[in-house]
């Protein structure tokens, strides 16, 4: 993506995904995916479901066969080097793939030792997760709550001190607090040196990460840090607050210079086409405009674009050029 | 090794923390084994006979107590009249209608034969056959005792022109059964439901096993692991065949100590057959489990293969009554292998040597199956 945070290619990178192709029937699942992740670093795929992510998870465990293109996790390849990378990957699927009918002690002990290690054995790195649900360790897993087998089944993808770590949407259907105490972990194994790829299909997570990959329709739209992607946005950015929505989205979509309008939480974000005007004044315009329009409360500010919108943009773009 | 032995040991966990899927492998089959050894039989009991005496003579009264003193037919209804008998016969009131006709006694002493008609409601063929084959033999015995007692010479009852009661040829055919003289059904059956009930229980279970993993995602995560295919393959495998066998083993002891089966053969060679037989039976469970992508796909594969298996096992209809094509089809089905090899041990006690055929063919298709299914059951997909 030529953005000056990716680093060059070196034979380090403990993953290098090189025009991935992937087709089911008349699906192109992956289209010429290509990313690199550096080590110890904690790496986001970001785009909504049906994206491909969980595909691209597929063929880098070695479930699945890619087209074409190639991939090399830790140095090995992904159709080769199979056995090799299933003793050192870590991965957690997104569906929970437990068995709910053993303990919570019975699953980790078992995907200790088909590693060919034990609990005690992995236990320094799995503690800072595992001590919390220890508690519960005779519980059956079909019987913990959504963060207590998220927790479950992170400790089992990490029994076995796996060199890299794939979580596909680890956090999907689990509460607000869990995911935060989850994202808090994944940044101490991140610390402690391991390299994570996780996807979600929440743009606020991808904050956390130190860099993302936006997916859509099997193609990488853009990688790099959260905080550069929200600079890609190509248009001024502004919040728009005012209580009669519906009429400020006409409004707004009418406007002599409207680039897009989107709802955004509490407000609306509208961009402007007049890249080269100061910001300042094209909000004073556009306050002016909707009060003439009778919507005297509404409030027009500058803002700076995030990853949601960066995103919703290139989405817009993307699927225009796309063939669906 | 080590893993194969991880990979046991959590089979054996989940099964025995399953109180339904215990219930199908010990409690299911025993009582369906008790139930159907004493369904499962040919012989015919109290049959609804319609009787239309109209000699009304003391030799047409013994025809009829002959046949209703056997137990096999009870005199349900009687009258003069053929076509009150037919609308009996037609609205189901009556399973046979034995027709006396007039001057039976005379023509009997005077000819020295006299015919009766016996008509038997057909539409269950079996049981046709096996109320006219008691019927002559009936008739045919008090034929004897009257030519004894009453009337020396040979005379004989003898059939109506459309229903022969018993046979005018004086060749004497002597029957006998041997290596099960008394024909008991339960002894021939028996061994044969066993085989059934264990065959079902296990390739059923088996046929589960796989692509409940499959659903479950659990797979997915095993495929993430060093574990190779034949290991994974044989750690389904061990659990369930030991279980099986121990059903096997426990129908057996149901079998000759409540049923009064015989083991006349080696057990040894028994278990020894039940052993690879089951290896071949639950193999087709674990590949009909890795080709199917749910626990539905895998139930209604498994139940059409096992119905050909049933059907064509020899246990319903004898093997040697089929086409030839059917014939060479059921060399590939063990459980018809199976079954000979269970009867011909416990109720002739042939030994190894005897059933080098069976052996053999038990074997191949075990490996076969075995090998299907480990290349099936691949670790990714294309």
């Amino acid at each position: 993506m030529g953005s000056p945070s990716t680093a060059p290619s070196s034979v380090d990178s403990p993953l290098i995904v090189d025009g991935l192709g992937k087709r089911f029937g008349d699906v192109q699942a992956l289209d010429d995916v290509s990313i690199e992740v550096q080590p110890a670093e904690l790496f986001g795929l970001v785009g909504p479901d049906g994206g491909g992510k969980t595909t691209l998870f597929r063929i880098l465990t070695t479930l699945l066969i890619p087209d074409s293109g190639s991939a090399t996790v830790l140095g090995l390849d992904v159709v080769r080097d199979m056995w090799e990378i299933r003793a050192r990957v870590g991965y957690m699927p997104g569906q929970f793939s437990l068995y709910p009918d053993l303990s919570v002690e019975e699953n980790l002990g078992f995907f200790a030792s088909v590693f060919g290690t034990s609990i005690e054995e992995g236990r320094s790195i799995i503690a800072p997760i595992y001590e919390q649900i220890e508690p519960f360790r005779d519980r059956r897993a079909g019987a913990l709550s959504g963060g207590m087998k998220q927790k479950l089944a992170l400790s089992c993808a990490l029994v076995h001190r796996p060199d890299i770590l794939f979580l596909d949407e680890p956090t999907t259907g689990v509460d607000a607090v869990s995911r935060r105490e989850f994202w808090d972990l994944l940044h101490s194994l991140k610390e402690s040196g391991l390299t994570i790829v996780v996807s979600t299909p929440y743009m606020d997570e991808a904050d956390r990460c130190d860099r993302v990959a936006l997916m859509q329709h099997g193609r990488i739209l853009a990688t790099d840090r959260p905080a550069a992607i929200g600079a890609l946005f190509p248009h001024p950015l502004f919040g728009v607050r005012g209580h009669d929505r519906v009429a400020l989205i006409r409004t707004l979509r009418e406007a002599p210079h409207s680039a897009s309008v989107f709802p955004f939480g509490g407000e609306l974000h509208y961009s402007d086409t007049r890249t080269d005007m100061d910001p300042s004044q094209i909000a004073s315009e556009v306050r002016q405009l909707l009060h003439a329009k009778g919507m005297e409360d509404a409030e027009v500010r500058s803002i700076e674009p995030g990853i949601e919108d960066t995103f919703m943009s290139l989405m817009g773009t993307a699927s225009s050029t796309v063939p669906a | 090794m080590r893993t194969l032995r991880f990979l046991i040991h959590k089979e054996f966990l989940q099964i025995f923390r399953d109180r339904m899927l215990l219930g199908m492998l010990f409690i299911m089959p025993l009582a369906q084994l008790l139930l159907l050894a004493n369904a499962a039989t040919f012989e015919v009991r109290s049959a609804r006979m319609y009787v239309v005496d109209q000699d009304g003579s003391p030799a047409s009264r013994g025809v009829v107590d002959r046949l209703t003193a056997s137990g096999r037919f009870i005199n349900s209804a009687s009258s003069a009249s053929i076509a009150l008998a037919n609308e009996a016969m037609l609205g189901g009131a009556t399973d046979v209608i034995l027709v006396v006709p007039r001057h039976f006694e005379r023509d009997l002493v005077r000819d020295q034969h006299a015919p009766v008609q016996f008509i038997v409601n057909a539409e269950d063929g079996g049981a046709a056959g096996v109320m006219q084959s008691y019927a002559s033999r009936i008739l045919a015995g008090y034929a004897a005792e009257l030519s004894i007692k009453e009337l020396p010479g040979n005379m004989m009852i003898t059939g109506a022109p459309d229903v022969p009661v018993a046979g005018r040829a004086t060749i004497d055919v002597r029957r006998r059964g041997w290596y099960n003289p008394d024909l008991d059904y339960a002894d021939y059956m028996v061994p044969g439901i066993l085989v059934i009930v264990v065959t079902v229980v296990g390739t059923l279970l088996t046929a589960m096993n796989i692509v409940r993993e499959k659903e479950a995602g659990t797979l997915d995560q095993l495929n993430v692991t060093p574990i190779k295919r034949s290991t994974f393959i044989a750690a389904k495998l061990i659990p369930l065949w030991s279980l099986a066998l121990l059903d096997f083993a426990l129908g057996l002891l149901l079998a000759y100590f409540v049923l009064g089966v015989p083991i006349r053969g080696s057990l040894l060679v028994v278990f020894l057959g039940g052993a690879i037989y089951l290896v071949g039976a639950l193999g087709i469970g674990l590949w009909i489990s890795s080709i199917s992508e749910t626990q539905q796909q895998a139930m209604f594969v498994s139940f059409s293969i096992l119905m050909t298996y049933l059907l064509m096992s020899g246990l319903f209809t004898p093997l040697r009554a089929m086409p030839e094509w059917a014939q060479w089809l059921a060399e590939a089905n063990p459980l018809a292998h199976f079954t000979n090899l269970m009867r011909a041990v416990l109720l002739k006690g042939a030994g190894l040597r005897d059933l080098m055929h069976q052996f053999v063919m038990l074997t191949v298709i075990g490996l076969v199956v075995l090998t299907l299914a480990v290349r099936q059951y691949s670790k990714r997909t294309e």
